[in-house]
């Protein structure tokens, strides 16, 4: 646990100097907004439309995070030294997973709203509740396959490209989950409530791939 | 290092006869369907190609877990040609599948029908499986990377079906419910059959490649041990364990 | 790739290990250290068997290679602080070594901003942070001027008290330093012995 948060702190400390790759996912998202807005030729949206257009905004710049999560890593020596240390090793899996995680949380406190006043139709007011629990769990899905696939991908040659390739099947449920458990909340007279189904396939899902992402991830820093 | 030469001979008979065997029930013995007339009777392959693949690539997941249990390179050779194989099927599946939706549905491809898609999606993750085999050079990372991910996507499969199923309602015939089919007799009986031949297909062809595989790899170590390490040629970078 | 090399080397002493570049030098280190897993033969270091029981031995080692392993973005201390975490070792060692190298004035700059020299002694100041027993260094004086050399000796040289072993471009300086001597040619073993019956040709042919 002790190891958790000392990665952790060390990742958060090198984003704030650094501050490239939340800034790019978050302009990302809000470009990616606008790219809509004209390519739907809508001045507004709702229902499961705007549900999809939010997941695919949050996903594509969510993978522009995946690609960065090992880079200093791999470039700096960060897993030798980290391999270094007598720690338990899925620890880096947890860290980089938190991390992730909270970059996603921070893209989406302004990501949302900015949404909601680019595209959406349908105020926001009584489906936040519902949305930021999708959100979330979405959220820990992108987290858990993200870090596991940075961390496959930085050791090939193709590291840009297979990240993403992988990444994008693996959490196709996960996306269909929040696509889906969004779309009745964002609809013009929408339910506060997520419908149940999916928040369920949702927290499967987390809770399948946490665990064996845990199980494979020690495998990965071997050399 | 095990043969799998053994018993090859009988199980690539039995296999090609309980092809024929199925054919031959398909053609002869199964019964016109009204709705869409000689086409439907694709379903006799599509279907057992589609389960076998599916099952392939869970196979895949398992024997890659096995290598990473035991480091033994033979798991990650039997789950390289189990996954590549079963992508193979799976092609075979994606074809046979639009031929049939063409004819019965007049399109090639329905996004409506949530297994046709599960499928899909499955296929796009292990397509990834070769490529990125091959963009990791170091041999020993190689198969362990590819087991990690044979593991992962493995487990992929049945949450992914389930994911879809749960999307849509579905226009793709429900042939085996939980309650265990609904299929009339004959059909049931040349189903099965079919079912039986493809399973064995894929085994034998399994075999047959292992078989090859081994067989190379045995021939170098001896090459190795007795001339030498220079009189045995360094294999190209590839995707395949060697 | 290493073949057939086989030694033993008691606590408290150096070894120098000699040979050109590619030679298997630093792959030798970086299974000591437990960062490489050897394909076939014995390693035991501290009398574990590696790679199994690696994790028993990882933290009574410290690698001083060609990669620093600091964070270009963090200062020296902001670095120092994320190693000293991961090994459970006290902040204040960290002022401690700093003061050491005489890094004081200089160690809440980011790294990317220092020297190779400056980084170097970070460097050091890294491994041996948690006070290992066995020191793993390749070419560990590569970028340090004199007075720095002099300022690393009391961490990683024979002083130290831990047991070395260390690599060099320069034969003789490590011969110096050496209780026991292993050649290495394409990563065989071509020679081991003390410093004194240390044949010059036989170096020479190593670096030829």
């Amino acid at each position: 646990m002790r190891t958790v948060m000392t990665v952790l702190r060390k990742d958060l400390l090198l984003e704030l100097r650094g501050f490239e790759t939340l800034p790019a996912m978050i302009l990302f998202a809000i470009v990616t907004f606008v790219i809509f807005h004209f390519g739907l030729n809508r001045d507004t949206i709702d229902g499961q439309l705007a549900a999809g257009v939010l997941t695919v905004t949050l996903l594509f710049a969510a993978m522009l995070g995946i690609n960065r999560l090992f880079v200093a890593e791999r470039e700096q020596g960060g897993f030798d030294a980290f391999l270094l240390a007598p720690v338990d090793r899925s620890a880096l899996l947890v860290a980089k997973a938190t991390a992730l995680f909270l970059f996603l949380v921070v893209l989406e406190v302004i990501a949302v709203p900015a949404f909601g006043l680019l595209l959406l139709g349908p105020s926001l007011g009584h489906a936040l509740p519902g949305l930021i629990a999708v959100l979330a769990l979405g959220d820990v899905a992108l987290a858990v396959i993200g870090t596991l696939v940075s961390a496959i991908a930085v050791q090939t040659r193709a590291r840009d490209l297979i990240g993403p390739i992988i990444g994008l099947p693996l959490l196709l449920p996960a996306l269909i989950g929040m696509a889906r458990g969004a779309g009745p909340l964002l609809a013009a007279h929408g339910s506060s409530s997520p419908p149940g189904r999916w928040v369920a396939i949702l927290a499967l899902y987390d809770v399948v791939f946490a665990l064996l992402s845990y199980a494979v991830f020690d495998f990965l820093l071997e050399d | 290092m095990t043969t799998y030469g053994r018993g090859l001979r009988g199980l690539s008979l039995a296999a090609a006869a309980t092809i024929t065997v199925a054919l031959a029930l398909v053609f002869f013995y199964a019964p016109l369907d009204t709705d869409q007339g000689f086409i439907q009777k694709i379903f006799y392959i599509h279907v057992p190609l589609a389960i076998t693949a599916l099952c392939g690539f869970v196979f895949g997941g398992v024997l890659g877990a096995m290598y990473l249990r035991t480091g033994d390179r033979k798991w990650d050779i039997r789950s390289y040609v189990a996954i590549h194989m079963a992508l193979i099927f799976g092609v075979g599946t994606l074809l046979t599948g639009t031929i049939w939706a063409k004819a019965s549905w007049g399109h090639w491809w329905v996004w409506s029908d949530p297994t046709l898609t599960s499928f899909l999606i499955v296929m796009l993750l292990f397509a990834t499986y070769q490529p990125l085999r091959f963009s990791i050079e170091d041999p020993e990372r190689q198969s362990r990377y590819a087991s990690v991910f044979a593991v992962v996507a493995g487990a992929f499969v049945p949450l992914n079906f389930i994911a879809v199923r749960a999307a849509q309602q579905y226009v793709h015939p429900r042939v085996l419910t939980l309650t265990g089919g609904n299929l009339p007799g004959s059909m049931r009986l040349t189903f099965l059959v079919s079912l039986v031949g493809i399973a064995l297909l894929y085994t034998t062809l399994w075999k047959y490649e292992m078989a090859a595989k081994s067989t190379r790899m045995q021939v170098r170590a001896l090459r190795r041990a007795l001339l030498g390490e220079d009189s045995v040629v360094p294999l190209k970078r590839s995707a395949a364990p060697s | 790739m290493l073949r057939n090399v086989s030694l033993q080397v008691p606590a408290g002493s150096t070894l120098a290990v000699l040979g050109r570049n590619g030679a298997g030098k630093s792959t030798l280190l970086r299974i000591l250290a437990t960062l490489l897993r050897p394909h076939a033969g014995e390693v035991l270091v501290f009398g574990e068997a590696l790679p199994r029981r690696g994790f028993a031995v990882r933290g009574r080692l410290g690698l001083l290679a060609h990669d620093p392993l600091l964070y270009r973005d963090l200062s020296g201390r902001e670095n120092l602080s994320y190693h000293a975490r991961l090994h459970g070792v006290a902040p204040d060692r960290i002022e401690q070594l700093l003061d050491a190298v005489g890094m004081r004035e200089r160690a809440d700059e980011p790294v990317r901003l220092l020297s190779r020299g400056l980084v170097q002694r970070l460097a050091v100041c890294r491994t041996v942070l948690h006070a290992p027993s066995l020191l793993l260094l390749d070419e560990p004086l590569a970028n340090l001027d004199p007075a720095a050399t002099e300022l690393v000796g009391p961490l990683i040289g024979r002083r130290s008290g831990a047991t070395r072993v260390l690599t060099s471009h320069d034969p003789q300086a490590a011969l110096a330093e050496a209780d026991v001597v292993l050649g290495l040619e394409d990563g065989r073993t071509a020679f081991v012995t003390t410093p004194d019956k240390v044949d010059a040709a036989a170096v020479k042919r190593l670096y030829a």
